[in-house]
């Protein structure tokens, strides 16, 4: 994992001191909220609905357990026992006092956190593949390269007031974990005919009021070039981007209204200059990041691995909870463990201090000290021997963090919504209890298998629900929450936006209607397909059928 | 015209406060004192002004609500909500672990 | 109006000359940019500085006045607002890529937390808002030591002092 050096450490050590005398001469009136606003977002300090709300980064979804602890203790000390894991590797705390603030953000800096960048029209913290390092699939370990990006963006002074947030997402896999379409830029690592690796750039993907998936702007682009070439992307949408309205200022707008050809030319034209200049990567520093991320020492261990097979087929709960909850790991006889945000009835990407505590112990005990956030806000240890699963799902199990629903219905994103968003139309977490009590029974979440739900609170689709295979959205009639739901969304590398099914239910009527989708899944599946493959076959057509009857036809 | 109660977040600690009838801040709505015209309306907007001038609250605003037993309830959902704490139990993974 | 030149307050001598009267023969004057890219502008003579401004909303002005240096000692970039960031770009364009050696001011309604990134873009001076307090601006020249990426200023970069100047020249 990539250590501070003395200027990482001297820059937060700094920025906390700043924001410490910033609201010092907030209370004391020095500042008016209008002059201490801006100030406060730039430290990821928002005022929500009932409450300031503290969004500290997790760079790239990687924590240490040491971190992890931070984390707990912020929770414990300052606010009220837990915090929420977002899609966006960062980690909200929903109580703080305006007072404290600077006290937890020196606590974070002890161990190398922040909470820079993580609101403000500004390059947001940069988000990766949780797998990235000990993936099978991996082509290479795009921590180091998502590293590079944080520094080179941390108090840019060029990009600090852009049009409008901007968020970057790197993957190292052919296979996407990052979301990299529905980022303003994409970053997907692979090899050139020549063998050579470098960076396919995707730019103007997102979602919100108006979802685009993103265009491919640069087929490769040499690794030495990855710095040069986004600051040309930043410089065009610095210039460029719509500043009249805010809903149209994100760079995606501007690619689409550009088309991605022109957008890439003046790219293109701008990095003319820009390439082979100071932003070049000298290759002792990407050797000094890349040397901090290199991969634990593990000795292989050739499979099979008895203790896990039995434990597998004598365990019904441990097999399934091993059938969904385990990722391939590139070292033989180790696999990467998905802990799962999401119990019956709980609130997705919630966890208590007590809980972030006992997973740094098992951290250390079981994965090298390692913990990763997923953008799916679940948590991972990446590198478990096999042989110790058994004990580790025993423990999790105690702790209540063994649901074995990884990828199923109830493994749900959900956004916080209206229970604490000053944005949201709608709450999103009651759904989100409401439809994992519904399918409570995880054998018949297992036999429907792999069913991607997102809820969004509001357009802004903090909780996805565009890439969700059934998409959820709040909405706002009259004063009362109703939900629009979407189907057939997508957010891998086959990435697709969700179709709007029908008519909203009211908060009462949604978990029926979810039930209903899946119950239509259900009937009209053939053999191996899943949830999204059934509905890109059939379309929207027999779910409508189902939820609205005749009269969608009717009133259409 | 509506009812309406004026609603702030205090300064220090973020919490949702509520302008009570002797100028005061206080944490239940119940408490909170309730405009029935436009003259009530601007009185407690300038008091509001001043709380906010000298650091009390921030981002103070008018609720609509209804009267119902002398008590205000807000008419909207989102205020509804602000007034009575996120709708989930904060004590929920105690309650998951044990059942 | 204050001016903030290199972290020091001084007095604003220029003054602005407006598209319809005639161009003074001495003193510090701004004027606006069609007159200085009309064929009628005005020379080099002793006694006279000249400045043109720029709005900060119009990025595609730099260009105009690229190859039109000669003569002309001030550029002033007009922010509309603190959050309209495209002075940033256009100031290190013109001082990177252009090459513009003279004095490049901010103007504008700005906070005192950008005057460190108009400093590293290539602005040498700023116009302060008449309530400004100049404590306040200066600060943020202090808070923070630690830059990490190249820009329009010579200030070290972290990379200059892990790998020493060579590595990054």
């Amino acid at each position: 994992m990539y250590q501070y050096d003395e200027y990482d450490q001297r820059l937060v050590d700094e920025r906390v001191e700043q924001f410490r005398d910033q609201v010092r001469r907030r209370l004391s009136g020095e500042l008016s909220e209008d002059e201490f606003k801006p100030l406060r977002l730039m430290n990821g300090l928002y005022l929500q609905l009932h409450a300031y709300m503290l969004r500290v980064a997790i760079p790239y979804g990687t924590l240490s357990s040491a971190q992890m602890r931070t984390l707990a203790t912020l929770a414990r000390r300052w606010d009220r026992g837990y915090g929420h894991f977002t899609t966006r590797q960062n980690i909200q705390y929903n109580w703080p006092k305006l007072e404290d603030v600077p006290d937890m953000l020196a606590e974070l800096a002890k161990v190398g956190m922040h909470a820079i960048q993580t609101s403000g029209n500004c390059i947001r913290n940069v988000t990766a593949d949780h797998f990235a390092g000990v993936a099978r699939d991996e082509i290479e370990d795009p921590r180091i390269w998502a590293e590079i990006i944080r520094q080179w963006s941390t108090l840019h002074p060029e990009f600090s007031f852009l049009p409008r947030k901007f968020k970057i997402a790197i993957t190292g896999s052919p296979n996407d974990r990052a979301a990299v379409k529905v980022h303003d830029i994409g970053l997907r690592m692979l090899r050139n005919a020549d063998g050579d690796v470098g960076f396919e750039v995707i730019v103007g993907g997102g979602q919100g009021r108006t979802p685009f998936i993103g265009e491919t702007i640069r087929a490769f682009l040499p690794k030495q070039h990855l710095l040069s070439y986004l600051e040309a992307i930043l410089r065009v949408y610095n210039q460029y981007g719509r500043r009249d309205n805010s809903f149209k200022a994100r760079i995606k707008i501007l690619v689409n209204a550009l088309g991605a050809a022109e957008f890439a030319r003046q790219v293109e034209a701008e990095w003319a200059h820009l390439r082979d200049g100071a932003l070049t990567l000298p290759a002792a520093e990407v050797d000094r990041i890349a040397a901090q991320f290199a991969p634990p020492v593990l000795p292989p261990v050739a499979e099979p691995i008895p203790a896990f097979d039995m434990a597998r087929l004598t365990d019904p709960a441990f097999g399934r909870w091993a059938r969904t909850n385990l990722f391939a790991h590139k070292v033989p006889g180790y696999a990467s463990v998905l802990i799962s945000l999401k119990p019956v009835g709980g609130v997705p990407g919630d966890a208590t201090a007590d809980q972030m505590d006992a997973l740094a112990d098992l951290a250390d005990r079981y994965s090298q000290g390692e913990i990763r956030v997923t953008h799916g806000q679940n948590l991972v240890l990446p590198s478990v021997g096999k042989a110790h699963l058994p004990d580790l799902w025993q423990q999790l199990t105690a702790l209540g963090l063994a649901e074995a629903n990884i990828g199923l219905v109830s493994d749900i994103i959900a956004c916080p919504g209206l229970d604490y968003c000053a944005l949201a139309n709608a709450r999103s977490i009651p759904i989100a209890q409401r439809i994992s009590q519904r399918f409570a029974d995880i054998g018949r979440q297992h036999d429907i298998g792999e069913l991607q739900l997102k809820i969004s609170g509001c357009i802004n689709a903090c909780g996805h629900h565009h890439v969700g295979h059934i998409g959820i959205l709040g909405v706002d009639k009259k004063g009362e929450e109703f939900y629009q739901i979407t189907l057939g969304g997508k957010a891998e590398e086959d990435a697709a936006l969700g179709k709007i099914v029908g008519p909203a239910f009211s908060y009462d009527a949604v978990v029926d209607a979810v039930e209903t989708i899946v119950d239509t899944y259900l009937v009209e599946r053939r053999s191996g397909e899943r949830f999204i493959d059934t509905y890109r076959r059939t379309g929207l057509a027999p779910f409508r059928a189902r939820l609205y009857g005749e009269t969608i036809d009717a009133a259409a | 015209m509506p009812h309406r109660i004026l609603t702030a977040n205090h300064l220090r600690d973020g919490g949702v406060v509520f302008l009570a009838a002797d100028g005061g801040w206080v944490r239940s709505p119940e408490a909170a004192t309730i405009a029935a015209c436009a003259d009530d309306e601007r009185g407690l907007s300038t008091i509001a002004a001043t709380a906010v001038a000298d650091q009390t609250v921030v981002g103070p605003y008018l609720v609509d609500v209804t009267v119902t037993d002398g008590r205000p309830v807000p008419v909207r959902a989102r205020e509804r909500i602000r007034v009575s704490g996120p709708t989930v139990p904060a004590d929920f993974r105690a309650d998951a672990a044990s059942a | 109006m204050p001016l903030l030149e290199r972290g020091r307050l001084i007095d604003d001598d220029w003054t602005d000359v407006a598209d319809d009267l005639p161009v003074p023969a001495r003193g510090r004057l701004i004027l606006p940019l069609a007159r200085w890219l009309s064929d009628h502008a005005p020379g080099p003579q002793p006694g006279r500085s000249l400045g043109v401004r720029l709005p900060g909303d119009r990025p595609t002005e730099v260009d105009r006045l690229v190859g039109r240096f000669d003569g002309l000692d001030l550029i002033a970039i007009r922010f509309a607002g603190f959050r309209d960031g495209r002075g940033f770009s256009m100031a290190r364009l013109l001082r990177e890529r252009h090459g513009f050696a003279g004095i490049l001011r901010a103007e504008g309604p700005l906070l005192p937390d950008q005057l460190r990134f108009l400093q590293r873009c290539g602005f040498d001076a700023v116009a302060l808002p008449e309530v400004a307090r100049l404590a306040d601006w200066q600060r943020f020249l202090r808070e923070i030591s630690v830059v990490y990426q190249p820009a329009a200023d010579a200030a070290a970069t972290v990379l200059a002092y892990r790998h020493g100047a060579r590595a990054v020249a």
